[in-house]
């Protein structure tokens, strides 16, 4: 446990003072919330469209701090020898992945609660109609993407180009799930592909709990999705992870 | 009593076999220096010393350890400094030794370490403000953060400008002092010969001289004794230098000749390690 809190403070400083990263992860998503919300108004489907968007762009946080994010920084830290050299230490390989978890859902939760912010500040969106089912499906989407996250750090080869990849995998999948504005529009080929992918259903259920007032057990097809694809990574990871730079 | 023992350590890699009965013993608060040329296994012996790979056969017992075994409690003993990893650019000297600081039950005081290292006046920099020198002394601060008995050194001087390297040396014989254990790789022979108590010369996965530089230099070549005939130098190397510096001698006074730029000189370690690497060649 003392390992574990230290691990964490220590992600959490390496996090914040890193200005890629905390400009990347956590400042872009807000201000694509808040130029979004400009362009949008009036509602969609009977809903705020600052509202939608929020649950839109809370989904696109999810897979960008925990997905993207985090398979970017793991993979730059294998190829540096940087996990290498954590290995040679007393601390465990669980607690450190544990403490990496950890201090993507601090990160994420900040965000949450500025894009809240934002919202009730400029674009009077409302607060989610089930608070707790809310959570929860952050925490899910936060869990099942994180093993995504690990799964592209296994796949990933090298440093170079990791961050070009996951944004052509990340941006066009929050594209299709409707992230950035709803889908239903979309020619059928893009909603089918949007139709297989994690997001679509994090977002449902987010949308679920945060405007339908429904709660997050009303969706189990939803959440089987989601919890699904996220097994599908961490069984990827579990065979594939390294902790040692992949030697040309 | 040994800190580290190997008996017939094997290692292959795909088919190609890394090491092929490999055997030293490593005394408590020896400096051990594995030599040879890139590819000869020392990298693979010192990885397989410090955890990260698995022997495919022999017996290695490190500080009472299997360290196959992976044990916190084996790396709460030892440091290391791997042969290239980087660093988090953004923390400072002083934050990334406290961080590592954390990892141990007992570590040294974090300024403690900075000085021995000599970082004092940079333990407020960045680490992506330090030059390449500094960097591996902050390697080798990180290493010896948790107060180990014994301290994996993988080319701890490469790339080093001359200065960098005295100071590099100065902070290990200070570590020899204070009673640590140091496993020592390097290609450099002068380093080898003043660090090491004793050193193994590797060549191809088989440890070809092992010793005492003093013995190493001494047991094998005898002496080398050069003079010029002709304009041309002349190097006649024996193990029986006062037998053959006679017979030279005495042929020269016979004939009235001087033996110019006679010179008798016993090898150097490099000398013997030239010698003992390159037999390969020549089989």
């Amino acid at each position: 446990m003392r390992l574990f809190v230290h691990q964490l403070r220590s992600e959490q400083l390496l996090f914040w003072r890193s200005r890629e990263a905390a400009v990347f992860i956590f400042v872009f998503p807000l201000l694509l919330f808040v130029l979004l919300g400009s362009v949008y108004g009036g509602t969609i489907d009977g809903e705020p469209a600052s509202s939608v968007l929020l649950v839109g762009m809370l989904g696109y946080g999810v897979a960008n701090t925990a997905f993207a994010g985090l398979a970017i920084s793991l993979v730059l830290r294998r190829e540096s020898a940087l996990l290498k050299r954590l290995r040679a230490t007393p601390l465990p390989a669980a607690t450190y992945l544990a403490a990496v978890l950890a201090s993507t859902v601090i990160v994420f939760a900040l965000q949450a609660v500025a894009l809240f912010g934002l919202g009730r500040l400029f674009f009077d969106a409302e607060l989610p109609s089930r608070p707790g089912s809310l959570v929860v499906a952050l925490l899910l989407g936060v869990a099942a993407f994180a093993g995504l996250g690990f799964a592209a750090t296994a796949l990933l080869r090298s440093s170079e180009g990791a961050s070009a990849a996951l944004n052509v995998v990340l941006l066009p999948m929050a594209f299709l799930s409707g992230s950035f504005g709803p889908t239903r529009r979309y020619p059928e080929v893009l909603q089918a592909l949007g139709d297989v992918l994690p997001l679509r259903y994090l977002i449902e259920l987010l949308d679920a709990a945060s405007l339908k007032g429904e709660a997050i057990w009303s969706r189990p097809g939803a959440v089987a999705v989601v919890a699904g694809w996220g097994l599908v990574g961490i069984a990827i990871a579990a065979r594939r992870f390294r902790w040692e730079p992949r030697e040309a | 009593m040994s800190a580290i023992t190997v008996r017939d350590l094997r290692k292959s890699y795909g088919g190609s076999e890394a090491l092929r009965g490999v055997s030293f013993d490593v005394g408590v608060g020896e400096v051990f220096g594995l030599l040879g040329p890139n590819g000869a296994g020392k990298t693979t012996t010192v990885e397989i010393l410090e955890g990260y790979r698995r022997r495919d056969g022999g017996e290695v017992d490190v500080l009472g350890f299997d360290p196959a075994g992976g044990q916190a409690a084996y790396r709460e003993r030892i440091g290391v400094v791997l042969q290239a990893s980087q660093l988090w650019a953004n923390l400072t000297v002083a934050e990334t030794h406290r961080m590592f600081a954390g990892y141990y039950e007992r570590p040294r005081d974090a300024d403690e370490v900075v000085e021995l290292v000599g970082l004092t006046e940079k333990r407020d920099a960045r680490v992506k403000t330090l030059s390449g020198g500094q960097k591996r002394r902050l390697d080798l601060g990180l290493a010896l953060i948790g107060n180990p008995e014994l301290l994996f050194l993988d080319e701890p001087t490469t790339g080093f400008d001359p200065t960098a390297r005295r100071a590099a040396w100065d902070a290990i014989r200070t570590l020899r002092s204070l009673g640590t254990t140091i496993l020592l790789t390097t290609h450099y022979l002068d380093e080898a010969q003043q660090l090491a108590d004793r050193v193994a010369v590797l060549r191809a996965g088989e440890i070809v001289g092992l010793g005492t530089p003093a013995e190493l230099v001494g047991g094998s070549l005898g002496a080398e004794i050069r003079y010029r005939r002709d304009g041309e130098v002349v190097v006649l190397r024996t193990e029986r230098p006062t037998e053959e510096l006679h017979r030279l001698t005495g042929e020269a006074l016979a004939g009235g000749r001087e033996l110019d730029g006679l010179e008798v000189r016993r090898p150097t370690l490099e000398d013997v390690y030239l010698d003992l690497v390159a037999e390969e060649e020549v089989r």
